[in-house]
């Protein structure tokens, strides 16, 4: 395996993990409060759902000039990138909430208990959630897959990578039937902002026309490059956020003592 | 639900899914791949248009979720002494 093809496993395993995690976290709360059956029929729809995208999507995809192919993915992909990264930043400075596996489990069960049970044989609320969770979350896997994999001309290992993730994901779900608080997900979102950011770069590059020093050892650059530039930045917002919280204690420190004088 | 409620979910959905919240972010990398491929197409190395673009868009995004934030809470300041 080649270091390309190395990367190209490792970015698609972590970003399905995340997808998979999240999706469980829906549809064990669901199954778990309300009914297994109409969870688990809504997991089988969505399934069937995305694998009808990716026999429609994935020939139309591949079928594309590899410079237009970069192109589109590598801007696709740097938009996606760019939008995990700068949550992830903001979570990792603590300007955001870091996402809670536990927390989310538990608003969605309650959500899931508020609402009466139907009576008949399948639970609409359970299939519903569980097919739009599962969807949607399936949806940004298959996006990866296939842009990851058409540009390489590796679909076959990216959809290996994904199906490692997925299982594992469901494996440990199963077993624990408990949401997969351990999972570093605020980690796993920083490490896939990252890769999706720099392989975005590097494609959308190469589609513009220009080529990079070194070709595919260029990644090996940017990889870190994008990575360091990453952490410096929530560095910078922390030192920013403890001078602000500074000032204001300072600020609050000497309106009391005027007031007191006063 | 009627269709054309339908299709604009949908549009709703997908331009959810793509852009996100930040239209400016996904505006900018379009413009930064056009001044890339516009460099390249004049015969010059065009490599280094991304690695320049891309943490300035970054950057100005993060700016932009700061101020709304600091903003949000000059009105909850504001509100509380009115």
């Amino acid at each position: 395996m080649s270091g390309a093809e190395v990367g190209l496993a490792l970015s698609v395993f972590l970003a399905c993990t995340v997808e998979a995690v999240e999706a469980l976290t829906i549809v064990l709360a669901v199954g778990s409060t309300r009914s297994w059956s109409s969870s688990l029929y809504g997991v089988g729809v969505a399934t069937v759902v995305l694998a009808a995208l990716v026999v429609a999507l994935g020939p139309a995809l591949t079928a594309l000039p590899i410079g237009v192919l970069r192109l589109i993915v590598g801007g696709l992909l740097l938009v996606f990138g760019l939008q995990w990264l700068r949550k992830a930043i903001l979570r990792a400075a603590g300007l955001r909430a870091l996402h809670d596996e536990a927390a989310e489990y538990e608003q969605q069960r309650h959500a899931a208990e508020a609402i009466a049970t139907d009576e008949k044989r399948v639970d609409a609320y359970s299939f519903l959630l569980s097919f739009k969770g599962v969807l949607l979350e399936g949806l940004e896997v298959v996006f990866i897959v296939l842009t990851f994999g058409a540009n390489q001309h590796h679909v076959g290992i990216a959809a290996a990578a994904a199906g490692v993730a997925i299982g594992l994901v469901v494996l440990i779900g199963a077993a624990a039937k408990a949401p997969l608080t351990r999972v570093p997900e605020n980690t796993l979102k920083f490490a896939v902002g990252v890769m999706l950011t720099s392989f975005g770069m590097f494609w959308g590059t190469e589609g513009t026309g220009a080529h990079w020093p070194g070709s595919d050892a260029a990644l090996l650059v940017l990889v870190p490059a994008v990575a360091l530039f990453a952490l410096a930045t929530v560095y910078a917002l922390r030192r920013l956020l403890a001078a602000g919280a500074q000032r204001k204690r300072e600020g609050e420190t000497s309106e009391q003592v005027a007031t007191e004088r006063a | 639900m009627s269709a054309v409620s339908w299709l604009r979910n949908a549009g709703v959905g997908i331009w959810d899914f793509v852009v996100g919240d930040d239209w400016r972010t996904a505006i900018g990398v379009v413009v930064a791949f056009g001044v890339a491929a516009a460099v390249a197409a004049a015969g010059i190395a065009a490599w280094w248009v991304m690695p320049i673009a891309v943490p300035l868009l970054l950057l100005a995004s993060l700016w932009r979720v700061a101020r709304d934030a600091r903003d949000a809470q000059r009105r909850k300041k504001q509100g509380r002494a009115d």
